[in-house]
């Protein structure tokens, strides 16, 4: 079989926008989210939680709770197993405490009972005596050696000595001398930044339907980015063969990476089990608040040389992040991502993961690196300022390129980020005139972006049309893109062509919908399955004209006769192969499987004005635009939502969001009264600049576009605020009495 | 839980004064039934005021207007009435909550929450309303600031319930105005605010007014040295100065995850200010 293409390729429904399959369920209120499914005999679960921040569990008596009429079962953390594997242990602890709560919400038994009702008044007669014990929320605090230990006997033998046991591991990259770097500077500016833990937000609280068999069967219902990964963590901690274990993904009220990990799903198979029973269970917002995972909190030090004319010389940045009461790695992203941007000769960043009585930490878009590009980007913005030099005629003499040995490690192949900062550059925006209390902030963003396992079937219908069966939960109009790049492939309508998500019986293993991943990854493999199927068809048709499959060739959706010397046949076309599918050897379906490498780093860079209230300390964003390279916008309106989308949370972050806790450790604001979520009046309408530097690793050049927006809001709107006030601010969120307090203690 | 739905106030007085355990009025029901479904209350007995005359009306009494306990903010926000003379009141109560909660919430409901950053209330005070209660012993009117007593408490007792509030007669060149403070620009709960109320002389000069402050002490308060900075002037530099001086004095607020003492102090300060410039206006006075 040959494939022909002519020239540079033109699309014909990639870079098209169709409406997405899944949309007129969603507006209709059709669409089935988590909650929305039932079984005969159901139960519902409730989880009785942690009122304190650290205790010791004593005891705890549920023999009240389950003398209740209509409570069925009622767990705790002997219900389960103690998981070999420390990961496991750790996702099962956090789902159920074991001997100790380690936060605010920590769960501590559960109920399944016939009525909402039942299950509430169940939770409330069963009896835990705590032994309270100091507790510690703040990453600097939690560092000190004399620090409430959350956990111990968890620090890596990378740690240096001089910590409290709640520093569980140290990281340390980049490359040249640093000494001689900051030697050659004219300027050095070395300033420290916090970043209050965020929460993604999504609408949907997680939920699920569990049923488990008295014959070890299961099957789970469920919100949530991976399936499979589903699938492994709860047959894992419930003792059972993956294969015995069916999970299928609902629709999505929102992800952000939030729902990459599980927090009820192991409780509701072991109600289930319990009481053999099907048990729903679906968090309250409170829940969601208190006991899912939220962002890191941080706190970090960033040194960095400048020349007069502003090439930076040297950088260094020391990242001390807190993913909660259980070791996490997201410190790691941050340190590798700091300096991505630039092209430097000596860089150096180290990164300590250290404990508090938190939540334990979940990827929020981007995991790590919004925090660490924030401290970068402000003070290589307070440079600029002090040096009289302009920000984006920084970043361009400094950016790193093709060729460039990053901050991390590997050496950058096609890079968009030099693109990125001349459409910025070009941009009206860059130069319109900024009045009184206004300041203009820009920042630099990256994203590593993620390919990884994906598994993808494309059936061709006997009709002629296209199905499309993958593993991945569509969180962004993955659908479209997906159904667009075989409609592309194959040469036929986008129309013809549905594609579904499987559930974990239906198709083999997709990694989780994270890492910017599906339309790279699972575009490549349904490109490939496509051609798996194209071949098949030339095969077919090479068999009925009784001619050499070398004979035929594919183009604009026929197969053909490769040239005249072939023979004079006409053309088949999809529907005409399909058609006679039985008579010449059966189904014609392609498959691929892949563990894609290649997804191609993500640049974008982010303009933004603000006013504020020098009396109020209030911040209004007055105009923001986006530039951001996608290698290849397959569907450019959800290219643009992601981008705009970023940008929204990342304001958010910003301006108000944050994990309030008191003295007493308690989450102070779980709810979204007093977790402020921009609303749309908060925001102006932010502008998309899409570039395409096409990805070498893609088949039409994809990149992942999901999470590099999340990146540079955060200093794109400090350093607007810093130069509105003439005060550099140095921790988020900016909140009214932030800022006044910065300005009076400035004494501006 | 009992649900009671009488047509008369006597039958509604009746009730509550009869109920032994938990009992709660139920208006619009933006507070009460949140607050049940959060677990924060379980009423033993809730009496649904909606169906009694008068509770949903808006009539025009001795120059003023009697507002029903259950009018919602969308009611008033529509009567253009009650908008030309009370332009502060209605803005106040139209600030609570969503355009979803507007159409159920009422300001006797926002009064008896008792929240000190009720949005309907420093108005109401800076208006000189008052409230009509309904109780054991026969009807009273209480004038605003009595009711609260502090956060979630106040002074009505057993059986006792507002019908409706009053809002007084007015002279010419009088207007009001609430201003409040959040850190986003909807659905949010004040931080800090203030209402000012003026009456103006011909030539512009401040003959009466009335200054209220909330979300910064126990409960809102009326300010009376505020209004004293503003008798006698054109709300010129130093009257406002000292307008906000005397709201700053004023404010005891606390330290929680909405704001800081020394924020509030300063915020509630700068709200007075802009609020006594828009209520100015509208009265007809010119800068």
């Amino acid at each position: 079989m040959n494939m022909r293409v002519k020239g540079e390729r033109a699309f014909k429904v990639v870079g098209t926008r169709p409406p997405r399959p899944d949309g007129v369920d969603k507006v209709i209120g059709r669409a089935l989210y988590g909650a929305d499914v039932s079984a005969p005999g159901m139960l519902t679960g409730h989880i009785l939680r942690s009122p304190h921040a650290h205790a010791e569990i004593v005891s705890i008596d549920t023999s009240a709770a389950e003398a209740l009429p209509g409570v069925k079962a009622v767990i705790t953390s002997g219900d389960f197993g103690v998981p070999e594997d420390s990961a496991l242990r750790d996702v099962q602890d956090h789902c159920m405490a074991r001997g100790k709560v380690l936060y605010d919400g920590h769960a501590v038994a559960a109920v399944a009972a016939t009525s909402p009702a039942v299950a509430k008044a169940a939770l409330k007669l069963i009896k835990v005596e705590y032994r309270k014990l100091p507790h510690v929320t703040d990453v600097d605090e939690a560092m000190k050696p004399d620090a409430p230990v959350v956990q111990s006997g968890l620090v890596h033998e990378t740690v240096a000595p001089g910590f409290s046991e709640n520093v569980t591991s140290y990281c340390e990259f980049g490359h040249g001398d640093l000494e001689a770097g900051f030697a050659k500077a004219d300027r050095i500016i070395e300033r420290s930044f916090t970043t209050a833990a965020t929460h993604q937000g999504y609408i949907e609280p997680h939920a699920c339907l569990a049923s488990m068999n008295a014959d070890g069967k299961a099957d789970l219902w469920c919100c949530t980015q991976g399936h499979y990964h589903v699938r492994a963590v709860c047959s894992a901690i419930l003792g059972m063969e993956a294969s015995q274990l069916k999970v299928t993904a609902s629709e999505i009220g929102g992800g952000f990476g939030g729902k990459t990990t599980v927090f009820i799903e192991p409780v509701a198979l072991a109600l289930s089990r319990k009481s053999g029973r099907p048990v729903k269970m679906v968090m309250s917002r409170d829940e969601v608040f208190r006991a899912t995972g939220p962002t890191v909190a941080t706190s970090t030090d960033v040194k960095i040389g400048m020349t007069k004319d502003g090439r930076i010389t040297a950088a260094e940045a020391r990242l001390r992040y807190s993913g909660g009461a259980f070791p996490c790695g997201t410190v790691e992203m941050g340190a590798q991502a700091a300096f991505a941007p630039y092209d430097l000769d000596a860089v150096r960043t180290y990164g300590w993961n250290v404990l508090t009585n938190r939540p334990k930490e979940a990827s929020y878009r981007a995991p790590g690196a919004p925090q660490a590009i924030y401290a970068v980007e402000s003070v290589v913005d307070e440079l600029c300022l002090e040096l009289g030099l302009d920000p984006l005629d920084v970043r361009v003499k400094n950016a790193a390129q093709k060729g460039t040995l990053s901050s991390y490690g590997p050496t950058f192949d096609d890079i968009g980020l030099m693109a990125t900062l001349e459409a910025a550059k070009a941009h009206p925006h860059w130069s319109a005139p900024l009045g009184p209390n206004q300041g203009r902030g820009f920042s630099a963003g990256f994203w590593f972006n993620f390919g990884g396992n994906t598994c993808v079937t494309l059936n061709i219908n006997t009709d002629g049309t296209v199905s499309v069966t993958e593993g991945n939960p569509d969180i962004g109009g993955s659908r479209a893109s997906i159904s667009q790049m075989a409609a592309e492939e194959l040469g036929v309508p986008y129309e013809k062509v549905r594609t579904v998500i499987g559930d974990t019986t239906s198709i083999g293993h997709s990694d989780i919908t994270d890492g910017s991943r599906v339309t790279f990854a699972v575009g490549l493999a349904t490109i490939k399955a496509a051609r798996d199927a194209i071949q098949k068809m030339c095969s077919r048709v090479a068999q009925i004209w009784g001619i050499d499959e070398e004979a035929v060739v594919w183009e604009d959706g026929y197969v053909k006769p490769a040239s005249p010397n072939a023979g004079d046949f006409k053309p088949m076309s999809i529907e005409e192969i399909a058609a006679i599918s039985f008579q010449t050897g059966g189904p014609i379906a392609g498959h691929h499987e892949v563990n894609a490498e290649g997804a191609g780093v993500s640049f974008g860079v982010h303009i933004a004005d603000v006013e504020v209230d020098p009396e109020t300390g209030a911040t209004k964003v007055l105009r923001y635009t986006v530039f951001q390279d996608a290698g290849k916008a397959v569907h450019p309106d959800y290219v643009e939502g992601q981008m705009q989308g970023g940008a929204a949370q990342g304001i958010g972050w910003a301006l108000n969001e944050e994990y309030i806790y008191g003295e007493d450790g308690r989450l102070q604001n779980p709810g979204f009264l007093d977790y402020r979520v921009p609303v749309a009046s908060d925001l102006p309408r932010i502008e998309p600049v899409i570039l395409e530097i096409p990805n070498p690793g893609h088949p039409y050049g994809v990149r992942g576009v999901g999470e590099t927006s999340i990146v540079p809001p955060l200093a794109a709107l400090s350093n607007a605020v810093s130069r509105a006030l003439g005060v550099r601010m140095t921790r988020l969120p900016m909140s009214p009495p932030t800022i006044l307090k910065a300005v009076s203690a400035a004494g501006v | 839980m009992r649900y009671e739905k009488p047509e008369s106030t006597a039958e509604a007085v009746r009730l509550l004064a009869n109920e032994a355990g938990l009992a709660r009025v139920l208006a619009g029901g933006t507070d009460l039934l949140v607050q049940m479904k959060s677990g924060m209350v379980e009423p033993d007995l809730v009496v649904d005021i909606k169906q009694i005359a008068g509770m949903r009306t808006v009539t025009p009494e001795a120059g003023g207007f009697r507002i029903g306990a259950a009018v919602s903010g969308a009611e008033l926000g529509e009567n253009a009435e009650v908008v030309a003379q009370w332009p502060g009141v209605v803005e106040g109560f139209n600030l609570i909550g969503s355009t979803q909660v507007q159409g159920r919430c009422t300001m006797a409901g926002n009064l008896c929450n008792a929240s000190p950053a009720g949005d309907a209330v420093p108005s109401l005070v800076a208006a000189n309303a008052t409230a009509r209660v309904a109780g054991p012993n026969g009807e009273r009117d209480v004038t605003i600031e009595q009711i609260p007593v502090g956060p979630g408490r106040i002074s009505l007792a057993k059986g006792e319930f507002i019908t409706s509030i009053f809002l007084p007669a007015r002279p010419a060149r009088s207007s009001d105005a609430y201003l409040r403070f959040i850190p986003r620009t909807e659905m949010d709960i004040a931080v800090a605010s203030a209402a000012v109320n003026l009456t103006l002389g011909e030539d512009g000069t401040v003959t009466a007014a009335r200054v209220a402050v909330g979300a910064v002490a126990p409960t809102v308060r009326l300010v009376e040295p505020a209004a004293q900075a503003l008798i006698g002037t054109k709300l010129d530099e130093d009257a406002l100065a000292a307008l906000a001086a005397a709201c700053s004095a004023a404010a005891n607020p606390i330290n929680d995850k909405r704001g800081t003492i020394e924020y509030r102090t300063h915020v509630v300060g700068v709200l007075a200010k802009r609020a006594a410039l828009i209520a100015y206006e509208r009265a007809g006075g010119r800068k």
